[in-house]
């Protein structure tokens, strides 16, 4: 008896999660696309975002939101996986014991302070060095990486770990070196942990707003440089939901319903290469 | 139907520019009077006055003088809001025309002529689509040009001097109110925004913050406006960065 209340307990409470889950999507979905339709297409997807004055378009904002994205994956990629790899594969047990600890409290330092971070000393940095505002795609990939890198970090090193010992032994026994066991062996066994925990980040990197705002610039123009400002989907939502009325509001859904789109385009993606064997 | 003043509540809408800083004090205001609940909306100071008009609304609120096609209702002026130009406080830039701003926030000039500026290029700020203070400054200075897209863009006043204050090549523009020591604000056609020059409305890039009232006021509106007006009301509005009508009228 009791087995059953908490059998259904446990279905309600699954369920609402999948419920709110669902609510969400056609809340966005209904605000925003009628908005689509009225300023049609082709005004949507322009290059003018003026929206209490009718241009609707979004292309530079997602173009802004891909290439931020891209910036924190080239900065995120190379070191999580270098991190995860010295854990999981070249140090001692006492290092993991320090080290992963220290790599996951990353994940807990709030966004702003991250973004504050930026302004003070990556943006400041970065307009003294390289010119430019400062205020660029370059500090918003940079901080952007930096916030990714647990998620890469720990997917990763636990599925280098999931590699059963036996692989390693095996290659040893045919004379092959450390490394060349860790690249020829243990990252395409460990491929699709990998790849979840870049997509992962990816998806945080996508999603990240706070920090992005403080630091990108916000210029709604394309950037012609990694020097230059730039405006992410999410960060046009943010800066302008507080005064948005009217169309401009379901101007500002659309953005949502758009980069819902894209996270779920990326998340199929993910999704195929973790799966093919 | 039931918007019929002074039943319990009362409903205050318009200016979304207005709107913080009312429904500060207005929070004042219910802790000293539990009792009454005031209500305060946006949707813009034309839908103000229009719901003054009709009577949708106990008072309506305005961050730009009354149209001629306005005229018939009973007007406060609150306070002052300047906007200013501001500049890292390094920079050799104080004095800017008009028509000099202008070019900068379009775009057309894209850098400096004053020596002593870093890499010598602008870097503007302005504020989001659909902020009352970028809605003004459009209205005051930029007239008919459109902002640049290459600007950067912040969501508020704060941020805006968060990034001059650090930029040595910045301009931005936020409430005169909230000029710290950390930036400087310029004078615009040789005149500074001081409080002087608002109040004798030398400095002419300063918006009123009107209260709208169909009738003489009575109960609770009258209740709530008299507080406005009152020293400790007033106090907010200063603390909040504007200039109290307390302080434009004892000149």
């Amino acid at each position: 008896m009791k087995d059953k209340i908490a059998e259904k307990l446990l279905l309600f409470i699954a369920l609402s999660a999948i419920i709110s889950l669902m609510l969400i999507t056609f809340f966005i979905f209904q605000q925003g696309i009628p908005l689509i339709f009225k300023a049609g297409l082709g005004n949507f997807l322009s290059l003018k975002w003026a929206p209490t004055r009718g241009g609707f378009g979004i292309l530079s904002m997602v173009v802004g939101s891909l290439m931020v994205t891209a910036g924190a994956l080239a900065v995120g990629i190379p070191f999580g996986l270098a991190a995860a790899i010295f854990l999981a594969e070249f140090s001692s047990k006492a290092i993991q014991k320090t080290l992963k600890p220290i790599i996951e409290l990353l994940a807990g330092i709030p966004s702003v302070v991250y973004g504050f971070i930026g302004i003070v000393i990556l943006v400041p940095f970065i307009r003294e060095t390289f010119g430019g505002p400062g205020f660029s795609v370059l500090a918003a990939s940079i901080i952007l990486g930096i916030m990714i890198l647990p998620t890469i970090v720990s997917i990763s090193y636990d599925a280098l770990l999931a590699v059963p010992n036996t692989y390693r032994e095996g290659s040893y026994a045919v004379g092959a070196t450390k490394w060349q066991t860790v690249v020829l062996l243990l990252l395409p066994a460990a491929r699709s942990g990998i790849v979840a925990g870049i997509i992962l980040g990816m998806g945080r990197a996508i999603g990240e707003t706070m920090a992005v705002i403080m630091i990108a610039g916000n210029a709604l123009k394309i950037p012609g440089s990694i020097l230059d400002s730039v405006r992410t989907l999410t960060s046009t939502i943010a800066l302008e939901l507080g005064y948005a009325a009217g169309d401009h509001r379901g101007a500002l859904f659309a953005c949502g319903s758009i980069l819902f789109l894209i996270i779920i385009v990326l998340n199929i993606i993910a999704i195929r290469i973790t799966s093919r064997k | 139907m039931n918007c019929a003043p002074n039943k319990g509540g009362v409903i205050i809408a318009g200016s979304t520019s207005v709107q913080p800083f009312i429904e500060k004090v207005a929070e004042h205001f219910m802790e000293k009077y539990p009792d009454i609940t005031i209500n305060v909306q946006g949707g813009g100071s034309t839908a103000g006055v229009q719901a003054t008009m009709n009577g949708t609304c106990d008072i309506g609120t305005s961050s730009r003088n009354l149209k001629p096609t306005e005229r018939g209702l009973k007007v406060i002026l609150i306070a002052l809001d300047g906007i200013a130009v501001i500049v890292h406080r390094s920079s050799p830039v104080g004095d800017l025309s008009v028509e000099r701003i202008r070019r900068i926030f379009s775009g057309h000039q894209k850098e400096w002529n004053e020596s002593g500026i870093a890499g010598n290029v602008i870097i503007p700020v302005t504020r989001e689509e659909g902020s009352g203070t970028r809605a003004s400054f459009e209205e005051m200075i930029m007239g008919d040009e459109a902002i640049s897209d290459a600007c950067l863009v912040q969501d508020s006043n704060g941020a805006v001097r968060e990034i001059i204050a650090t930029t040595p090549q910045g301009v931005g523009y936020i409430s005169v109110g909230l000029v710290d020591e950390r930036e400087k604000a310029v004078a615009i056609e040789g005149i500074k925004p001081t409080l002087a020059n608002l109040i004798t409305e030398k400095y002419r890039f300063a918006r009123p913050f009107l209260l709208l009232l169909r009738e003489e006021p009575t109960g609770n509106v009258k209740k709530f406006i008299d507080y406005v007006l009152s020293e400790e009301g007033q106090e907010i509005l200063a603390g909040s960065g504007l200039i109290p009508a307390n302080k434009v009228a004892a000149d």
